[in-house]
C-alpha cells in the first residue's frame, strides 16, 4: 500500500499503443479513404467538464456541427473516430481517458477541447496535486482548440483543421473569405 | 410448387435486387434519419458534403469500411463474425413473400406470413449471439434485454395479425391484398384499427427503435449487443436494422394498408408509398419520445397489448362466425 503522498505526486502513465502504417499503400485509395473519414468524424459520447457543454451546443440548432457530417455521436468507442477531450483531465480519471483512447479502432484522432485539456489552464499552479498539465501528458493530440471554454464555432473550427490534417488542404472556405454580400453572406 | 428452372432463375433474380433495396434502403434511411432529426430539432442536418448532404450516407459507409476491424480478447470467434452475418442475410429471406405488386412477388409461398414470423426471429438470435460471444457485460445486459423484448412483442404483433388473417380467411400476402378495395375506407385498417394500433406499437419493439431501444439504450448500455462491433461489423447491424423496419413497414403495408392497391391506378408505387410512410412515422416518434424504462416497457406489453390483442381477436373471431 503506498502512502497518500506518493500517489499524490506521482503521474500517470501515458497511453502505450502506437498507430500503424496502413497496410497497403496506394495513394488513390489513401486518398478516397481519407476523404471519407474526414467527411464523416463521429466523436464518441465523452464530456469531463464545462466544455463539454460547449461539444452540446455545437451538436444543437444555432451550431449544428450535423452540417459537416459529424454529429453522430457514438456511445461505444469501438464505433467513434474522434475525441474531444473537453475539460480538465484529473488524475483520477487519467487511467480512463488512456483505456478509452486505446480501445478506439485505427483511424482515430484526438482534439484538446480548452484550456484545461491542453495545459492545466486556471489548475495549474505551484503545488497542485490532482490534475494531469495537458492531455498531450497521456494520448497524443492532433488538434488544440483554446478557450475558456471554447466557443461553438473554435470547436467546428477544430473539427475542420482535423479534415486539413487528414485531407492535406481545406475543404471548407475561411470565414473571412465569404463574400459579405451573396447567398453564403453571414446574416447579422 | 416445381422447383424447375424459370423458377430458381426467378428467385436468383428476386435475391438479387432484394439485396439492392436492402443496401438502397440503408443508404436513403441513414439520411432520411439524419435529415428528418435535424428538423425536428430545427437544425438542418447533414448539408454541406454533397449537394444538401446526399453524399454524407456513402461516406460514411466507405469510413466503416475502412475502418480497424477490432477483435477484443477473450472473445467467441466463430459467433463473434457469424452474428453480423446472421443479422443481415434472414432479412433477404422475409422479403421473398411480399407482394410488391400485382405481378411482383419474388417468391409466391403459399402461407407467407408464416414464413415471415417463423423466420423474423433470426434477428433476435443474432442479437444474443453478438452481445454473448463479444465477452461484454454490456453487450450481454443488451442481449438478455433483447431476448425479453422481443419475445414479448411479438405475441401481439401475431395476434394483431392474425385477427385479419381471420377475416380474410388466407395466410397468403397477395390473397389478403386482393380482398382490400383500392380507395383507403376498403383498407383493413377501417375495419380493424385496434389490431393496427396495436401492430404499429409492437413493430417499434420489434424492431429495437426508440423509444423501445432498450436492447441499444445509449445512456445505460453503451451501445447493447453491438459495443465491442467497429467498422463492418457495426455497419451490418446497422444495415440489418433498416433492413428489418422495411420487412415490418412493408408487413404493415400489405395487411392494414392495402398494399398495392390504391387510388386510380394500382401498382407497386402504392405499396413502396405506403410503406415508407410508416417508416418515416417510426423515424419521426423515434426522434419525439424519450426513451422508456424496461419495467415500462414489459408492462406496456402484457398488460396492455397482450389483453387487447386477445379481445381483439375474440371480437373479430365472433363477428365472423356471426356474418358467414
Amino acid at each position: 500500500m503506498a502512502s497518500p503522498d506518493t500517489v499524490l505526486s506521482s503521474q500517470p502513465t501515458p497511453a502505450k499503443s502506437k498507430v500503424l502504417p496502413p497496410l497497403i499503400n496506394i495513394k488513390p485509395v489513401n486518398w478516397f479513404f481519407d476523404f471519407n473519414r474526414a467527411m464523416s468524424l463521429w466523436p464518441v459520447t465523452f464530456g469531463l467538464a464545462c466544455c463539454a457543454i460547449e461539444m452540446m451546443a455545437v451538436s444543437m440548432a444555432r451550431f449544428d456541427i450535423a452540417r459537416f457530417g459529424a454529429e453522430v455521436f457514438r456511445p461505444s468507442i469501438r464505433q467513434a473516430d474522434l475525441m474531444m477531450v473537453t475539460g480538465t483531465v484529473s488524475k483520477k480519471m487519467a487511467p480512463s481517458v488512456v483505456r478509452l483512447y486505446e480501445q478506439m479502432p485505427a483511424p482515430k484522432y484526438v482534439l484538446a477541447c480548452g484550456n484545461c485539456a491542453i495545459s492545466g489552464g486556471p489548475f495549474k499552479f505551484d503545488g497542485q496535486y490532482g490534475i494531469v498539465e495537458g492531455v498531450d501528458k497521456l494520448i497524443p493530440v492532433d488538434v488544440y482548440v483554446p478557450g475558456c471554454p471554447p466557443r461553438p464555432e473554435a470547436i467546428l473550427e477544430g473539427v475542420f483543421t482535423i479534415q486539413e490534417k487528414i485531407l492535406g488542404f481545406r475543404f471548407w472556405p475561411k470565414a473571412e473569405e465569404i463574400p459579405s454580400d451573396g447567398p453564403l453572406a453571414i446574416q447579422s | 410448387m416445381d422447383l424447375s428452372l424459370l423458377s430458381f432463375v426467378q428467385i436468383i433474380v428476386a435475391v438479387l435486387l432484394i439485396i439492392g433495396l436492402m443496401v438502397g434502403n440503408a443508404v436513403v434511411m441513414v439520411y432520411v434519419e439524419r435529415k428528418v432529426a435535424g428538423f425536428i430539432q430545427r437544425r438542418p442536418g447533414p448539408y454541406e458534403v454533397g449537394p444538401i448532404g446526399t453524399v454524407q450516407p456513402i461516406c460514411d459507409s466507405m469510413k466503416l469500411l475502412g475502418k480497424q476491424l477490432f477483435v477484443p480478447a477473450n472473445i467467441d470467434w466463430i459467433l463473434f463474425f457469424l452474428a453480423p452475418v446472421l443479422a443481415f442475410f434472414p432479412v433477404l429471406l422475409l422479403f421473398l413473400p411480399i407482394p410488391f405488386g400485382p405481378y411482383l412477388t419474388g417468391l409466391g409461398v403459399g402461407d407467407g406470413i408464416l414464413l415471415i414470423l417463423a423466420f423474423a426471429g433470426f434477428g433476435v438470435l443474432s442479437n444474443i449471439l453478438a452481445g454473448w460471444s463479444s465477452n461484454n457485460k454490456y453487450g450481454l445486459l443488451g442481449a438478455a434485454r433483447a431476448v425479453s423484448q422481443s419475445v414479448a412483442y411479438e405475441i401481439p404483433m401475431i395476434m394483431a395479425l392474425l385477427a385479419v388473417v381471420f377475416m380474410s380467411g388466407s395466410l397468403n400476402l397477395s390473397e389478403i391484398v386482393a380482398q382490400q378495395g383500392s380507395w383507403p375506407w376498403q383498407w383493413n385498417i377501417v375495419v380493424q384499427p385496434l389490431a393496427f394500433f396495436i401492430y404499429l406499437v409492437s413493430l417499434v419493439g420489434e424492431t429495437n427503435r426508440a423509444p423501445f431501444d432498450l436492447p441499444e439504450a445509449e445512456s445505460e448500455l453503451t451501445a447493447g449487443f453491438h459495443t465491442e462491433y467497429s467498422g463492418m461489423g457495426f455497419a451490418l447491424f446497422f444495415l440489418s436494422e433498416y433492413a428489418n423496419m422495411l420487412l415490418v413497414s412493408f408487413v404493415c403495408a400489405t395487411f392494414f394498408l392495402g398494399g398495392y392497391k390504391g387510388p386510380f391506378l394500382d401498382g407497386f408505387w402504392w405499396t413502396f408509398a405506403k410503406a415508407y410512410a410508416v417508416m418515416f412515422f417510426i423515424v419521426w416518434i423515434r426522434w419525439t419520445f424519450p426513451r422508456v424504462r424496461f419495467d415500462q416497457l414489459l408492462n406496456i406489453n402484457w398488460k396492455w397489448l397482450l389483453p387487447l390483442s386477445i379481445i381483439n381477436l375474440w371480437l373479430t373471431a365472433i363477428i365472423m362466425k356471426i356474418i358467414s
